[in-house]
């Protein structure tokens, strides 16, 4: 399918507020031709999940920097699994030590992205994560 | 078990795929509907337009949570502008929707605008289908309010509710037309704000200029009365306005009562029927072209319609005689 889009929900799980980020990516991502579904702040790992399986996302992008990925990240996995969206890719941006990457990416995040990844970056790993 | 079986059995991750198949138009998407057409026609569809940042998604969102303090189950289809350069969008309305995560009673789905030319509305008109036979019983589809694709989507609805707020224009602009003709009622929001009285005061006089409501008035000092013929009035809608501050959910419980009222207007009218009729046969007219498009595409070769296409062009043949000789083509 020719029009088929590339849906991607944008959110912010956690309690830090800073948004900037995720709104630069969301950005990036419309401008690439993506229809992204912003969420916002402080959304719980149940909120995206929810928001992932109305909106049948492809992929979900989240933006952390409190430093607690490795407690969200594996809970997100876990409700897109329990709610069969077992094909849903998820990135993760923001400040990620890098000795947490190998076992984010071992839980099947798809990517992380630290500070000064280039949004060039992160639209071609998607698409290249769902083809 | 087909997608549509799985939709009327409540799982909400086959509703989700319909709707991403409809959107898309695909095949399956529309064996799923014709399954699932059989079911609609019991939704109540409200259609919720107004210029962007007037606070439609918060509106939409207390809403919502006053209908499911009725036990109502709601859904709510949120479109927002597709860019025309790039085709991406940012579709932000959940973000004031947070209210409503949690609820199974709730289903909300963002929708770009995709640009395409009457498409937006097929899609929606398909998308709300899915959820009428889903068995949600109030459907809000929020859109924003500027131009046909809008005022299309609007004709969807039962109730269109057009939603203003302080600031945004003097009664110029309220009587531009379009937008507040399609108003079933109108929401000032954001009630709080100054210049509350100068909009309520535009949309009452742009009422008024559409529907005589006032029997006495005073020009120069002098009263003057207007002969009404009182029948006329008793059948008649007159939008009503009410004022909202959403984000504080003042004005809510009038504005669904409101909404309850208009509805119950149009069942005694048979307005309902009349509107749910209008509404099936443009759809059917839809598909229908859609349909004699393709047939006649499969009819006439290429050449000879590039060849008569060039004659048009150079101003040999009008479009309509070249329609003319399309047709007798096919039909010889």
């Amino acid at each position: 399918m020719s029009d088929k889009k590339i849906r991607v929900l944008v959110a912010k799980p956690g309690l830090d507020g800073h948004d900037r980020g995720a709104k630069v990516v969301a950005r990036a991502l419309r401008d690439a031709g993506m229809e992204v579904i912003y969420t916002g702040l402080r959304q719980t790992p149940e909120m995206i999940a929810e928001a992932a399986l109305q909106e049948d996302v492809d992929v979900v992008g989240l933006s952390i920097l409190s430093g607690a990925h490795m407690a969200l990240a594996p809970r997100i996995m876990e409700l897109l699994k329990a709610n069969g969206q077992t094909h849903v890719k998820v990135f993760i941006g923001g400040i990620v030590p890098d000795e947490d990457i190998p076992r984010l990416m071992e839980m099947g995040i798809s990517g992380v992205y630290g500070p000064g990844a280039s949004t060039e970056d992160i639209v071609k790993d998607i698409r290249e994560a769902i083809k | 078990m087909s997608l549509a079986d799985s939709v009327l059995n409540g799982d909400r991750l086959a509703l989700a795929r319909v709707l991403t198949q409809i959107e898309n138009d695909t095949p399956d998407g529309r064996a799923a509907l014709d399954l699932l057409f059989p079911r609609t026609g019991k939704a109540h569809l409200i259609g919720v337009t107004g210029a962007p940042g007037t606070g439609k998604s918060s509106l939409v969102n207390r809403l919502a949570l006053h209908f499911r303090t009725q036990n109502k189950r709601v859904a709510i289809v949120a479109v927002d502008p597709s860019s025309p350069f790039t085709g991406g969008a940012v579709l932000g309305d959940r973000v004031r929707m947070k209210d409503l995560s949690g609820d199974n009673g709730v289903f909300i789905r963002s929708m770009a605008s995709r640009g395409s030319l009457g498409g937006l509305a097929q899609a929606t008109a398909g998308m709300v289908q899915v959820f009428d036979a889903a068995g949600y019983d109030v459907i809000m589809i929020e859109t924003v309010g500027a131009g046909q694709s809008e005022v299309d989507i609007a004709r969807l609805a039962h109730t269109t509710l057009v939603v203003e707020a302080p600031g945004l224009g003097d009664d110029i602009q309220a009587i531009k037309a379009g937008i507040l003709e399609i108003a079933d009622i109108l929401v000032v929001n954001k009630a709080d704000r100054p210049g509350v009285e100068n909009t309520e005061k535009a949309l009452k006089s742009m009422l008024e200029l559409a529907h005589p409501t006032q029997r006495v008035y005073s020009h120069h000092g002098k009263y003057m009365s207007v002969a009404l013929p009182i029948e006329a009035n008793t059948d008649m809608w007159i939008p009503p306005i009410v004022k909202t501050i959403a984000t504080e959910g003042n004005g809510i419980p009038e504005l669904a009562e409101q909404i309850s009222k208009h509805a119950e207007h149009l069942r005694i009218s048979g307005d309902w029927a009349a509107r749910e009729r209008a509404r099936l046969e443009s759809e059917m007219e839809t598909a229908l072209q859609e349909k004699l498009m393709s047939q006649f595409r499969e009819r006439v070769p290429q050449v000879r319609y590039d060849e008569i296409m060039r004659q048009v062009f150079e101003r040999n043949l009008s479009p309509g005689e070249a329609v003319k000789l399309l047709t007798n083509g096919r039909t010889k």
